[in-house]
């Protein structure tokens, strides 16, 4: 771990009565990071991220915000500021005076706050917008807002609780490019909350996953998506075929895995470290396979038979079978080559499926 | 599409004999109300037809006299301390049922609204034994006591809509953007609960002012103005200011409740 963290959080516990919502969790986000916690509901995420801002308690364990703990500092008094899945965007005040809320404390004069809260709506490309009434607005006017309310006070990370799960889904991916963009100009940390996957791997430069109440692993988009360290894992971040498989290593210096229907792989040695003998799982993104129709010269294949296919305009998506194993393999293509229908693959026809080891991601057994 | 103004929705499709209920219902409730305001206009100490001719003359009287200024006086006294209480305490009560874990919060609830459904005879007698053990002299303050009783389940009746139609993370979001538990209350709570103070100030001070039952057992030397009416009601020549002074009552209190409605549902329909 970095010392230059951040944020730490460390050995932090959260129980609601019997229930435990945050069980051990360690992680440190560094500064100016777009962090992500990514989970289904209910894995404890939006539990963490309010006990950043302060409104739930730690059980047990710490938070160290910019070096200082976090205990016992009240919400109002933290160096937080947080976007709210409902962007808690005050009914009776106008778009200014939303803006400007958190400056009563600041003892700024009239012009001076006038001022900040234009750099404000300029920001968030909302200028002119001040007289407006909260009623007035649309969703994505109102996560602009709720954005430009917190980011006046230039707190030192800002929370994001799902800010982009009432949009649409075309306002949601502009929404995402834009905030991306915004996150580099005022170069805050932002800790963002989305059980969205693809938002996560789009938007951050970490991503936590989290189930149950635990973080299962933090990693960089390429490194969740490319080298899963667990089954959960693998199978939450985008779609994964799993082969059940035994470790056979001859004492030089590469291992292979027997595999059920993808037969023997070889594997570097850095990669597996159980002993020969051992049951592991090996794992296979659906985008990895190749499909062909006439048996490959070299490299790594094997025989199957198309079972599903469907048709997604830039992409298809295929189930073929294989022998010695019993669920399909899902393989995905771009159709790059494919123009007219003759050229798509027709069920129940005999294919090829090649690989490359490198691909391949090597887990522990069930 | 819209079903605004179209006739063919399930809902919204006409209901004649609905209708019909309707108006009789309204006429067979306000009809005999209505008698009164019409006789306090007759030229005649005595409620029969044929009307005599209209005057103004009951009024007149009402305002030269005295002890309706003193009632008056007392009753807007008690109204104003009660509807001014009962609300506040109404404004703690709501926000304590809807944001905080309160084991057992439906019997509370239940147990608030209570004095809404117990006859009010049994909570005056209940209270000048109670009063009249600890010695307390009847006074306008033991009335206060027992319209405070009358008038909580209504503040708070009127409160909990405000509050539950309420998204708590506004409070959070102004505790976040570093304002205290007190700042927050003053600059998002309460205004965005003040349509619901409003209409409550009004509702209780109207219910107050027009209450009987609890005036009857605990006054003491200084009548309210329903109280000044009863009294009043023993001399026949009185009568016809006593029913102009029921008009004037009636018309108030229907204006003030009309007002508390309006206002308490100002901002709730497009939340």
């Amino acid at each position: 771990m970095k010392n230059d963290a951040f944020i730490s959080i460390r050995n932090v516990n959260k129980y609601f009565g019997s229930f435990q919502a945050i069980d051990n969790v360690n992680m440190d986000i560094g500064e100016g990071e777009f962090f992500s916690l990514l989970g289904a509901s209910g894995c404890g995420k939006t539990t963490l991220l309010r006990m950043l801002a302060g409104f739930e308690s730690t059980s047990d364990g710490e938070i160290l915000i910019d070096g200082q703990p976090s205990a016992d500092v009240p919400p109002h008094h933290r160096p937080v500021n947080m976007v709210f899945q409902s962007y808690a965007i005050f009914p009776h005040l106008n778009v200014a005076d939303n803006i400007a809320y958190g400056l009563r404390k600041h003892k700024l004069s009239k012009p001076q706050k006038q001022e900040m809260v234009d750099e404000m709506l300029e920001l968030i490309k909302l200028p002119g917008y001040g007289k407006r009434k909260a009623n007035e607005l649309s969703g994505g006017q109102r996560q602009r807002i709720a954005l430009a309310r917190a980011l006046i006070l230039k707190p030192k990370v800002l929370l994001l609780d799902e800010p982009l799960g009432a949009l649409d889904k075309q306002l949601r991916e502009q929404m995402q490019l834009e905030l991306r963009a915004l996150q580099r100009q005022v170069g805050i940390t932002f800790v963002f909350v989305t059980h969205d996957q693809e938002e996560a791997l789009t938007l951050s430069d970490r991503i936590a996953v989290m189930s149950g109440g635990k973080v299962l692993q933090v990693d960089t988009p390429e490194g969740l998506y490319e080298a899963p360290k667990t089954r959960e894992v693998a199978s939450f971040i985008g779609n994964m075929n799993f082969f059940q498989g035994t470790v056979r290593r001859n004492g030089s210096s590469e291992a292979a895995i027997e595999t059920q229907g993808l037969g023997s792989i070889p594997i570097s040695l850095e990669k597996v470290t159980k002993p020969d003998g051992a049951p592991v799982q090996v794992a296979l993104r659906p985008e990895k396979f190749e499909l062909l129709e006439e048996e490959p010269t070299g490299g790594h294949f094997v025989s199957a038979k198309m079972d599903k296919t469907a048709y997604l305009g830039e992409r298809s998506h295929y189930y073929v079978t294989l022998d010695g194993k019993s669920e399909p393999v899902a393989v995905s293509s771009t159709n790059q080559f494919v123009a007219r229908d003759d050229d798509r693959w027709k069920e129940g026809e005999p294919v090829w499926l090649s690989w490359s080891p490198e691909a391949v991601v090597v887990l522990d057994a069930d | 599409m819209s079903a605004r103004g179209d006739t063919g929705t399930y809902i919204k499709r006409p209901n004649r004999p609905l209708q019909i209920y309707a108006v009789i219902f309204l006429i067979v409730l306000y009809v005999p109300v209505l008698f009164i305001p019409m006789f306090s206009f007759n030229d005649s100490i005595y409620v029969r037809f044929p009307l005599q001719g209209f005057t103004l003359q009951w009024y007149a009287e009402l305002w030269s006299r005295d002890a309706v200024w003193a009632a008056l006086f007392n009753s807007v006294k008690v109204g104003a301390v009660v509807a001014a209480i009962s609300t506040i305490l109404g404004v703690v009560a709501a926000r304590a049922i809807t944001r905080y874990r309160i084991p057992g919060k439906s019997a509370l609830v239940t147990f608030i609204m209570m004095p809404l459904v117990i006859p009010g005879i049994i909570f005056g007698v209940a209270l000048l034994v109670l009063l009249s053990r600890m010695g307390v002299p009847l006074s306008l303050y033991t009335v206060t006591l027992g319209h405070l009783i009358v008038c909580l389940p209504f503040a708070v009746a009127t409160l909990l809509p405000r509050f539950e139609g309420f998204d708590p993370s506004m409070e959070e979001a102004s505790a976040d953007l570093g304002e205290n538990g007190w700042w927050t209350f003053w600059r998002v709570t309460f205004p965005m609960v003040f349509p619901g103070v409003v209409a409550s100030l009004l509702l209780t001070f109207t219910i107050s002012f027009d209450e009987f039952i609890m005036a009857f057992f605990l006054t003491g030397t200084d009548a309210t103005l329903p109280m000044y009416i009863w009294g009043q009601l023993r001399f026949p020549q009185e009568f016809p200011s006593v029913l102009a002074l029921s008009s004037l009552i009636l018309f108030i209190s229907f204006i003030l409740v009309f007002i508390a409605q309006r206002v308490g549902r100002m901002g709730l329909e497009d939340a």
